[in-house]
């Protein structure tokens, strides 16, 4: 004997079914539509069309096989609690008749609408500024102040001194960065930098000098720290392996743009870090070199090309 | 009051029943536990079902441990690392506590796995066991961002450059990831209030969802009954099971009937 049919009780009842929607291809169309257009978006502008009308077909065909025949349009009218007095009759009449004899709008209802309200309200006074105090203070008051690294005369020309300053006091060591400084000598009358930012496009490791530094002849000025250099080859991290000329464009491994760049000011001979921003690629070298500018991006962030559509909104930094 | 005189036995017997009745008859705890632990289930369970409750043992080794060592730690730049050296070097068995509950996280995390592993291959996230499943996936992926927020605490190079990375993996998530990366560090940069905040998360925020949701876990897993292994004879109604009404196996097959009728 069959266990489930001895069991008459329970496979006689509706509920005995499982809910489980039937067999259905379409998602797996929808899957390949799907791959098709995360290829594209890096093959070529078609490909991805293609991938999205098959994914948008599928999905309608599977959206339509899963309402299909789901009891959910059957679901019984829920009985309101205050029509339910004279339950001791026929279910269905007294429902009827009460429908008909008690008020349109019960003070119950009304009594279990506005707890309800309040309920909701008070929770969202509460809550409102708490989650706000989480979050908010990540994003306000970021900026960067200005950063005296020292007298210009620190930097000789045409060599990297590995600058580690403390960029904010009231956070202390934890603020403690690195920026490779060269001095280009004059432009136009002006006195030309490079500031490359320590952060790996990658993943944000610190990236080194990829040559001797002359550490005997480290200076420090306040708490800024100066080693110069013997000659830099480049620059790369230990992280992941990634690769940077002396300009501080990629040439292998992961990272997906050259390095971050600080822009800088000089007052009363004294060289001023300003704001970081984040560079695509730089052409040339020096102080002729054209830098590919965009606004500051976290690590890992595509801030040109197709790519740096995914980050099509930058957090206040 | 029995008129009769009680035997000793009897008599300890009552010292020992009273309060637990006394407790039973205030808030019915005794026999839910009772009902908890004694629930029917199939008579063919295998030991690889005991991962669950494996993973829930370590989850609570953490919990103790870890409010433990908050009695010890520092969550501030300047005294973290110290506090950690403190607790390893010169504490009482600091040493043990924090040993347990640095691989315990690793053993924490090793068991979710597997005990999602037995579950994939028994199919028991299949109907009506779907809802178990996501919050089990919820619960995995809290049980890494633990693992993720306390590998900061030590504060040492390692922790300071694994969150580095970790952060800016998050911050390449398409969209929000930026969002995402500015407010886990608290800033544009890791800084001081980053070490408190990933202790905050990792004390408080998702300690506490865990908790909720191995309640809920719980609940469906009694409320549904526990699967027959998949090569069950019972399940398949070929077994033991076949016309023997004493065994009550019935409440754990992988078909959900109404509640009560079965038991």
């Amino acid at each position: 004997m069959n266990p489930v049919e001895s069991d008459t009780p329970l496979s006689s009842h509706h509920d005995d079914h499982p809910h489980v929607p039937g067999p259905s291809l379409w998602p797996v169309g929808f899957a390949v539509g799907i791959v098709v257009l995360l290829v594209g978006l890096i093959v070529s502008w078609w490909i991805a069309g293609l991938g999205a009308i098959v994914a948008l077909v599928f999905a309608f065909l599977w959206v339509r096989d899963l309402t299909a025949g789901t009891a959910l349009a059957e679901a019984p009218e829920v009985e309101p609690e205050g029509a339910a007095a004279p339950a001791a009759g026929d279910g269905a009449a007294a429902a009827v008749v009460a429908g008909e004899e008690t008020e349109r709008y019960p003070r119950s209802r009304f009594l279990e609408i506005s707890t309800l309200g309040i309920g909701v309200i008070i929770g969202g006074v509460v809550t409102a500024p708490a989650l706000g105090f989480m979050v908010a203070p990540a994003f306000l008051k970021q900026g960067t102040k200005d950063i005296d690294v020292g007298p210009i005369d620190e930097f000789p020309e045409g060599k990297y001194v590995v600058t580690t300053f403390t960029a904010d006091a009231a956070q202390g060591t934890v603020s403690r960065r690195t920026a490779y400084i060269r001095y280009n000598g004059q432009l136009n009358g002006l006195p030309s930098f490079t500031i490359i930012s320590n952060h790996c496009a990658h993943l944000g490791c610190p990236v080194q000098p990829n040559g001797p530094l002359d550490n005997a002849h480290t200076t420090h000025y306040k708490d800024v720290r100066l080693i110069p250099s013997i000659s830099i080859a480049g620059f790369g991290c230990p992280c992941h392996g990634g690769q940077y000329d002396t300009e501080g464009n990629r040439v292998a491994g992961p990272p997906v743009r050259a390095l971050d760049r600080y822009s800088f000011s000089i007052r009363n001979g004294h060289l001023y870090l300003g704001t970081p921003f984040s560079v695509s690629h730089v052409d040339g070298a020096g102080a002729t070199a054209q830098i590919h500018k965009w606004p500051f991006a976290f690590p890992g962030e595509h801030v040109n090309g197709i790519e740096s559509w995914l980050y099509p909104i930058q957090p206040p930094h | 009051m029995a008129t009769q005189k009680l035997t000793r036995s009897q008599q300890a017997q009552q010292a020992i029943l009273y309060p637990v009745d006394w407790l039973e008859e205030r808030s019915g705890l005794v026999g839910g536990v009772r009902y908890f632990l004694f629930r029917k289930v199939p008579g063919d369970t295998n030991w690889f079902q005991t991962l669950g409750a494996a993973t829930l043992t370590a989850f609570i080794v953490q919990a103790l441990t870890g409010s433990i060592l908050a009695m010890y730690y520092k969550p501030d730049p300047n005294t973290a690392y110290a506090s950690i050296q403190n607790i390893t070097n010169n504490l009482w068995a600091g040493w043990l506590v924090r040993g347990m509950h640095r691989w315990g996280a690793s053993v924490f995390i090793i068991l979710m796995f597997m005990h999602m592993g037995r579950v994939f291959l028994f199919g028991a996230y299949k109907y009506p066991r779907e809802l178990n499943w996501i919050i089990g996936v919820l619960l995995l992926a809290m049980g890494l961002g633990e693992g993720f927020t306390g590998y900061l605490l030590p504060w040492d190079q390692t922790a300071y450059w694994a969150t580095v990375v970790g952060i800016n993996i998050n911050g390449t998530a398409p969209f929000l990831g930026p969002f995402l990366a500015q407010f886990l560090q608290g800033g544009t940069y890791i800084n001081a209030d980053t070490l408190s905040r990933f202790y905050a998360i990792h004390m408080l925020l998702i300690p506490g969802a865990i908790f909720a949701l191995i309640g809920l876990h719980l609940y469906l897993v009694v409320r549904l009954g526990v699967t027959s292994p998949p090569w069950s004879k019972e399940a398949a109604g070929t077994g033991p099971l076949n016309g023997k009404v004493t065994r009550p196996a019935r409440s754990g097959l992988t078909r959900f009937t109404k509640r009560g009728s079965s038991r």
